[in-house]
């Protein structure tokens, strides 16, 4: 093989194994997300039965410890308002989790009730970059 | 003072663009004075905006809630050294921190360039200004940190109670040192294509900048994962978070540019690359800083929706453009002097890592950027998670690891089978006998990924040790100095190469960390009452006592009352260690009336119970009241606490003696939490090597400092050349 066609191989297959490989990511990427939605939308929306990111804000005064260490609680939109979904918890907790703070769980609604994954609780830093001046 | 804070916003902005216009038009017009008109406006700009640092940081200081940035992010209750650094929790703040890092290190960049590379520098100045403008222009006209409420509240919010951590005191000024190190190379690139000089002379002026920016970057990584160990709650370092992985992104890539400009100075190849690689890495720089306030992404850091999105993307839009257009219509003179001689030399191994690691950052990229993907492929924003960066990042970490072993000790050019086994027998020879020694120890099926790590690091110790060694026998032979000395003087005379390999050590013994801790780790969330204990992996835990204080504040970050326990740990039924995890309590706005429960009704942060050792961490964190709701159901936990002791306090009291009493109130509760301590809820984790991480870390930070420090016969010819210059113009003028 004269160089320039060597050349020329080594770039089609390295460039043919990036392909494969980014197919390979962006399949798996799909096929391995769960949607993120908010309460109002799962309610409005709600498949039963498909694993969902659920996000937004614990209600107020909705915390109950069960004695077998699983939490119960009801969560709404970030934005405040809309319908609460009400969600089934167990395995870690993480200590900032509190009414009023904002996190994910991953899970599915079963009836009316979110029945989380057990440990997919991601709990958000309170703001760092609000634009609006947070009340007190 | 406000009012001249804003003014000096303006002034930065006229005269960013002016030095715009001015070097711009020198470069054009071929007039010099023009050009170095252009350059002292990047020196002035960097004045103006320290004069307006300053007015905010002493503002901050002198508690002037007038400012609504400081009335929303600091309080008298916050710690003098917090209070200084609140000014960078704010939007507006921390993009005046962005703005005043670009001017200072823009300003040393055009000095040491103020007579190099002639026709490069008036197009660097201008982009560098023009960053200045970009950020100068938000905070005019956008969020002005000097914007003012009048009257003056008495109290502002406070800082956040979970940025009240030394890690958090340093860590956005080293990530900003980081992204604005970065626009100094991506100035000179762009300078470099727009006028074809692409050989290396831009890359060695420029080279000491991007090793600092990838210094910087790394140190805030860290620094954030330390964060997040410390003060989170979680017991965890990295999530795969968009902001993590913002500040990742650029890092990888700066890793690869640092790698293959080595090719390219060396043999003048990888040109294309090496451009394309500044110019993406800079651009994931204003990504990340982006990203950061952007709230486009759902984050754990919860961002309220920002006002500069249109801004931003604008100016991605246009680096992005502008990068391409340079990279496709320079392509020409953009070509290689040579070509890669064999597949098994330095060469090809430093390019392979460069595809590691852009992958890499793909990979990263594209699981960042996901939920964005998938609402414009499938109409709903889904996401993905920690398992699926995990399959992708873990072998290609290992590759990593492995080639930061091979890198070192490869030949340049043509590696022969002779060389070869020279220098690799002995690592492939320590990497085997740790892998038949981690077979004897650990369970091999399940954690297949830790037992490569290992052998992977052993192969990296290995192989860098010998580098060392040969080197310093080489040294000793042809000096007299004593061992240690020759170790010293061989070091200081080739730092580059030996800073890098101190890199790789530090980076193998991060990940030895990362995934020790990853796999081994043993965690327990459950509630615990006083006398009751658990077992997390071979360790007992023992709940012995309740424990608090008031005013006290033990770690000093401004709590008025701490809630926590005292935990007995033991191993076997020997004594281990003492943890004392607690909750701080912070104040929030003095409401007259309900002074107690002012005082600490803010956030309740963790204050977590640690023992650190070179073996494990044992790591605890408590939720004091639980969690539980009173069976009549309408109080909170901490609302029943004040309770025990509020609605005693006379409102006909002064402030003071109201707020003397409200702390004897506060006495009494904790008195009575120490004595009828109710069920706390507790994380508890045991996990293997944890400090390894952070050692890692700092052997990174010494070897890139070892790496960027100026040599001293360099920098001592260089001012001898610059002497005998001006002896050979006075003489001229004589």
């Amino acid at each position: 093989m004269t160089p320039p066609r060597k050349r020329q191989v080594r770039l089609v297959v390295s460039l043919t194994l990036a392909v494969l490989l980014a197919s390979g990511l962006i399949y798996t990427s799909f096929s391995a997300a769960d949607p993120a939605l908010p309460p109002s939308q799962l309610m409005r929306q709600g498949k039963a039965g498909a694993d969902i990111q659920l996000t937004g804000t614990v209600v107020k005064h909705s915390v109950v410890d069960l004695s077998s260490g699983a939490v119960e609680f009801e969560l709404a939109d970030r934005s405040g308002g809309g319908p609460a979904v009400e969600v089934d918890y167990s395995g870690s907790v993480p200590p900032t989790f509190e009414a009023g703070r904002e996190l994910i769980v991953t899970g599915e609604l079963k009836g009316h009730t979110f029945v989380a994954q057990p440990s997919s609780m991601v709990t958000k830093c309170p703001s760092k970059y609000s634009a609006a001046p947070r009340s007190t | 003072m406000a009012f001249a804070g804003r003014v000096a916003l303006v002034l930065a902005l006229v005269v960013s663009m002016y030095g715009i216009t001015a070097a711009l038009y020198g470069a054009r017009k071929g007039r010099r004075d023009w050009v170095d008109s252009g350059r002292r406006s990047v020196y002035c700009l960097a004045a103006i905006l320290t004069v307006a640092m300053a007015i905010l940081e002493i503002a901050f200081i002198r508690n002037d809630f007038s400012y609504n940035t400081v009335a929303n992010t600091s309080s008298t209750t916050t710690p003098l050294l917090y209070r200084a650094a609140a000014m960078w929790s704010s939007q507006e703040g921390s993009l005046l921190l962005w703005v005043w890092l670009l001017s200072i290190w823009a300003s040393v960049a055009t000095f040491m360039t103020r007579n190099r590379l002639r026709d490069i520098v008036p197009y660097a100045t201008s982009v560098l200004l023009g960053f200045g403008a970009f950020f100068t222009t938000l905070l005019v006209f956008f969020d002005s940190p000097f914007a003012q409420t009048h009257p003056a509240p008495v109290q502002g919010a406070g800082l956040d109670p979970l940025l009240r951590n030394p890690s958090m005191l340093i860590h956005p000024p080293m990530l900003y040192s980081g992204y604005t190190f970065f626009t100094i190379p991506f100035a000179f690139a762009v300078g470099a294509l727009i006028v074809r000089r692409v050989d290396a002379d831009w890359i060695r002026v420029t080279r000491r900048f991007a090793l600092a920016s990838w210094l910087f970057l790394g140190i805030g990584i860290v620094l954030g994962a330390r964060w997040s160990y410390y003060e989170l709650g979680w017991g965890g370092y990295w999530g795969w978070d968009p902001v993590e992985n913002a500040a990742l992104m650029p890092w990888l890539i700066s890793t690869a540019f640092l790698h293959s400009v080595m090719i390219q100075e060396k043999r003048g190849m990888l040109r294309i690359w090496n451009a394309s690689l500044v110019l993406g890495a800079s651009t994931l720089a204003i990504v990340g800083t982006f990203l950061v306030r952007s709230g486009v992404l759902n984050s754990i850091h919860a961002f309220g929706a920002s006002t500069l999105q249109i801004p931003f993307v604008a100016l991605i839009s246009a680096m992005t453009g502008g990068s391409i257009y340079l990279v496709v219509s320079r392509r020409e003179v953009l070509r290689s002097e040579h070509t890669l001689d064999s597949l098994f030399s330095r060469e090809a191994a430093f390019l392979l890592n460069n595809v590691v690691l852009v992958g890499l950052c793909f990979v990263v990229f594209w699981g960042t950027f996901f939920p964005l993907i998938s609402k414009a492929v499938t109409g709903t924003s889904a996401a993905v998670g920690p398992p699926w960066f995990d399959r992708y990042t873990v072998p290609l970490a290992l590759i990593l690891v492995l080639l930061s072993g091979i890198g070192p000790a490869i030949a340049w050019r043509r590696a022969t089978l002779a060389n070869t086994r020279r220098n690799f027998l002995l690592p492939v020879g320590a990497a085997a006998v740790m892998a038949v020694a981690a077979y004897t120890v650990v369970p091999i099926g399940s954690s297949i990924g830790v037992v490569l790590l290992f052998c992977a690091a052993t192969f990296v110790f290995a192989s860098v040790g010998q580098e060392f060694w040969r080197g310093w026998r080489a040294r000793r032979a042809t000096s007299s100095d004593s061992p240690p000395l020759a170790l010293l003087s061989m070091v200081r005379r080739n730092r580059r190469r030996y800073g890098g390999y101190i890199v790789h050590i530090g980076i193998a013994v991060l990940f030895v960390g990362v995934a020790a801790s990853a796999t081994f780790q043993h965690e327990q969330t459950l509630s615990l009452r006083v006398g009751q204990s658990t077992r997390v992996g071979a360790y007992t835990m023992k709940y012995m006592r309740a424990s608090g204080s008031v005013v006290a504040d033990p770690n000093h970050t401004g709590a008025t009352m701490t809630l926590g326990a005292v935990l007995r740990v033991t191993r076997g039924g020997h004594y281990v260690g003492t943890l004392r995890p607690s909750a701080g309590y912070y104040p929030a706005a003095i409401v007259p009336g309900l002074v107690v429960a002012s005082l600490i009704s803010g956030d309740a942060v963790d204050q977590i119970g640690l023992q650190s050792s070179w073996r494990r961490d044992l790591w605890a964190a408590i939720k004091p009241l639980g969690r539980t709701l009173p069976a009549n159901g309408t109080q909170l936990p901490e609302e029943r606490l004040v309770n025990l002791a509020d609605g005693t306090i006379s409102p006909t009291l002064s402030a003071t003696a109201q707020l003397q009493t409200a702390y004897v109130e506060l006495g009494l509760i904790v008195a009575h939490y120490i004595k009828y301590p109710p069920t706390a809820s507790f994380t508890l984790i045991a996990s293997p090597l944890v400090m390894w991480i952070w050692i890692g870390g700092l052997i990174v930070f010494l070897g890139g400092l070892t790496a960027i420090w100026p040599a001293p016969s360099a920098l001592r010819s260089r001012l001898r050349a610059r002497y005998l210059a001006r002896v050979a113009q006075e003489l001229g003028r004589a």
